[in-house]
Order: structure tokens, then sequence, then C-alpha cells
């Protein structure tokens, strides 16, 4: 594909970056993995991953990355987070009170009402918002299935670009600017999830 | 809404496929990548590759076929057989795992859940139980199904879950390899009594037996190997019947 842009993903210490980092190489990207916050600022767009719990976060404050990532996200860098890294965008999450997110996206993450099991495991449909005119989710078929796995999820807010119900309904994607969230995981959902990533390499 | 999910299991010794090998067009039927692809092509939620080889210290053979497998697979993969201790998890994510699953080490260790779970999320960790039906109850063997634990399958699963197990993989062993259709009275115990998601295995020979572990069986997810060869020629065709039936599957997918 794409363009000669330089993506980092941020390793934080939370989980297993490959399959992100497989699906990006697979798709023809330059990616690059770094916990440096200098290579975030280098680079031309960023992705932040992440499984597990919210508390994981912290690993960001210790090492100098959300300094970096808030100062790159503000610059207007492409910025992808995903499944946790998009909770992160927020202002924080009832998992872990004593973590902030940053912000950039009003509200908090909450658990799934007690009426469905948890965590919200599978393949889900995503209902996008055409309004809206996505640019990460451009060409995604209208109930296109991603894969979840998430216990904590994002609310809704006027950025939402696509949601997904169980339960409730909730934010699958958001999108201001060049900031990008994506509660799913677009490396593992086939050649949808493919198609998303291709989106933001080629953004 | 969320769909039920169809898992593709590839028994693998020394390196290779021994079962559900039979896809027509492929030009090394026995090899994990090919075969993991194919499924995947076919509509397979997830694949699961399950190193069945007797012999121990070929741990490398199972890393380069999990390396091979993942390389272009992207839908979630689960890796069991052997697994012991933190390390072995950590060799067989580097390779490209999405999740592991354990069995008999989760029994005689159960804190390795957590370990596990610790390092690589919950969500990675798939604590695979084989149950048998003895004196109606149902009892967890581990070693391949020839060691009897003495305990007992719900509340063993229970407990994998408070450790920090993310699913529960259900294996009957009084239905495996007889396509009469899965446990449902023991995979309903036990999606009952645990509230992350649980996978049925053992006994699918038939779209009426998935239709039913997800009706009766409330089965979040079923797996199967050699089926896919037998009877139901495809995972894609599999999933149109079970849409028919108004089981939510992704598909056409």
């Amino acid at each position: 594909m794409i363009s000669t842009s330089k993506i980092a993903i941020v390793d934080y210490g939370a989980g297993n970056l490959n399959s992100v980092k497989k699906a990006f190489d697979y798709i023809g990207a330059e990616v690059v993995v770094t916990d440096q916050p200098e290579t975030v600022l280098a680079v031309d767009k960023i992705v932040l991953p992440g499984v597990g719990h919210f508390s994981s976060l912290q690993a960001l404050n210790r090492v100098g990355l959300r300094e970096a990532l808030l100062q790159a996200t503000s610059a207007g860098k492409p910025f992808l987070g995903i499944c946790l890294g998009m909770q992160w965008l927020f202002e924080g999450s009832e998992e872990c009170s004593e973590i902030a997110g940053a912000g950039i996206f009003t509200g908090r993450c909450r658990p799934f009402p007690s009426a469905v099991k948890s965590p919200h495991v599978g393949w889900n449909s995503l209902q996008i918002d055409v309004q809206n005119g996505s640019r990460l989710l451009q060409g995604i078929a209208q109930d296109s299935f991603v894969y979840y796995t998430h216990s904590f999820h994002a609310p809704l807010v006027a950025e939402t670009t696509a949601v997904s119900d169980y339960g409730l309904q909730f934010a699958g994607a958001i999108e201001r600017g060049n900031t990008f969230g994506v509660q799913f995981h677009p490396e593992k959902s086939g050649d949808v999830g493919l198609s998303i990533l291709k989106n933001f390499g080629e953004l | 809404m969320l769909t039920k999910r169809i898992i593709a299991c590839l028994d693998m010794d020394g390196g290779r496929v021994v079962k559900g090998v039979q896809f027509k067009n492929l030009r090394d039927a026995g090899d994990p990548a090919e075969c993991a692809a194919a499924h995947a092509r076919n509509g397979a939620d997830e694949i699961v590759l399950l190193d069945i080889t007797a012999t121990s210290g070929n741990r490398e053979t199972l890393l380069d076929a999990v390396r091979g497998t993942a390389r272009s697979l992207f839908v979630p993969f689960t890796v069991g057989g052997g697994i012991r201790q933190l390390e072995d998890a950590e060799a067989v994510f580097a390779a490209g795992a999405d999740k592991i699953a354990i069995n008999s080490a989760a029994v005689r260790e159960p804190a390795l859940i957590g370990k596990i779970a610790g390092r690589f999320g919950s969500q990675a960790v798939v604590v695979a139980i084989d149950a048998k039906k003895i004196n109606g109850s149902f009892a967890v063997f581990v070693a391949g199904g020839r060691i009897s634990t003495g305990r007992d399958a719900i509340q063993w699963a229970r407990e994998a879950a408070v450790c920090g197990a993310g699913e529960i993989l259900l294996t009957s062993m009084d239905r495996d390899g007889t396509q009469s259709g899965f446990d449902c009275e023991l995979v309903r115990a036990v999606a009952e009594a645990v509230s992350i998601p649980v996978i049925a295995s053992g006994g699918a020979g038939s779209a009426r037996d998935f239709i039913e572990v997800f009706r009766d069986g409330r089965a979040d997810a079923a797996l199967a190997a050699s089926i896919f060869h037998f009877g139901i020629e495809n995972i894609s065709q599999l999933k149109r019947e079970l849409h028919d039936a108004n089981i939510p599957v992704r598909w056409p997918c």
C-alpha cells in the first residue's frame, strides 16, 4: 500500500502487541514498536493498543509517554487507540478511578449492566453512523462484524462513529479530527479489521 | 448483536495437523498454517491449535507452527498443549498466539492462571476442562483424559474464573469423537455457574447439534475439529444453517 509514513505502536508493558504489529506488517505499513517518548514524537502516526485492566495505563505516566501522547494528539498527529487505548482517550474508567485518562473525549468508561455476561467476548455487529462521515470506517459495510473482548465500555459521545449492542448501546468507534478510537480489535477482525487499519495507514 | 462463535480446532502432532485436514485445494493438507487459513476463509470465528504431541521436548516444532500460522491469520488464535509455566506461555504469545489454553497445569497450580492473566490479561487465558460424568456429577480429568482428579467440573470452572480465566473450554469426554451431539447438560451447568464465556467441545456431528448447544446448552461458542469434513462440508454452510435457525452468527462473513 501506503505512503512512507511511519507508525509507532506504543509499548507500555500491557499485554501482547504482536498481533497489532503483524496486522500492520501484513498491509505493508512501516511500524515500530516503542516505549520511548521521543520516538512517539518523531513518527507520523501513533497506535496505542492495550488489553486488560485500566490500571495498566499507569505505566504511561511512569515513562513519560502520557505527555508525549497528549502533545502529539493536540498537534493533530493521527492517533488510533485500540480497546484499552481507546478508553484512555476518555476522562477515566470506573475500573480504576485513580488513573486519569487523556480527557480528549468526555465521560468515563463503565461496566456492562449485570443482565449480560461480562466480559463481552466475540464478534458483534457495528452500526455505523453514516451521517458522521467517519474517515476510519470509510468503505466498511453497515453491520460488519468485528471482534471484541472487554469488560468496560466507553460512553456514547457526539464523536461516536459506530455503536454496538450488548445489554446497551456503547461506542464501538469514535473520531474527532485525527484522533480515533476503536473498542474492538481490528487486528483480529478479519478483512474488515484490516481495511480499517489500512484506512488509518493511508490517512 | 453478539454472535455465537464457531471455533475450528486443529489437533497437531509433531508439527502436522492430524485431524480435520481434508480440505480440497490445499497444497499441504497437514500444514497448520494452510489449514487455519482455509478455516478462516470459510468463516471460522477463531482458530485453536492444540498440540497433542505425546513426547515432550520439541517446543521449537510447536513454536514454528504457531509463528507460521499466526503470520497471516487475522482472527483470534488460541494455542494449547504442554503449557506448564509462565515461560511456556510467554514463548507461545511471542510466537503470535492471542490466547493460550491450559488444562493439567492449571489444575496442578491454579495460581498459574493468575500469573499468565496478570502478564497478558484475562482475555488471553483459556482454561480447558475435560469432564466426564461419573455417578451423576461431572468429574475433571487431566493428562489428556487419562487421570481423574476427583474434582467437580462445575466447581473447578468457578474457581478458574475467580483465578482470572477469560474463557472456559469445556470438553465432554463422554461425547468427544462420537458425533452424537454436545453434552448440553454439562455445558449449561457450567455456563450458568460462571460469568465468563463457555466454549462447548466434544460431540459435534451436525448443524442440529450446534443449534442445541447454543439454545439448550447456553454455550457462547462451540468448537469442533473433525466434523468439518464429516457431513458438514465447511463452516460457511454450518453458519448458514445456524443463521436460518435464528441463531446469531457472523454470517455472511
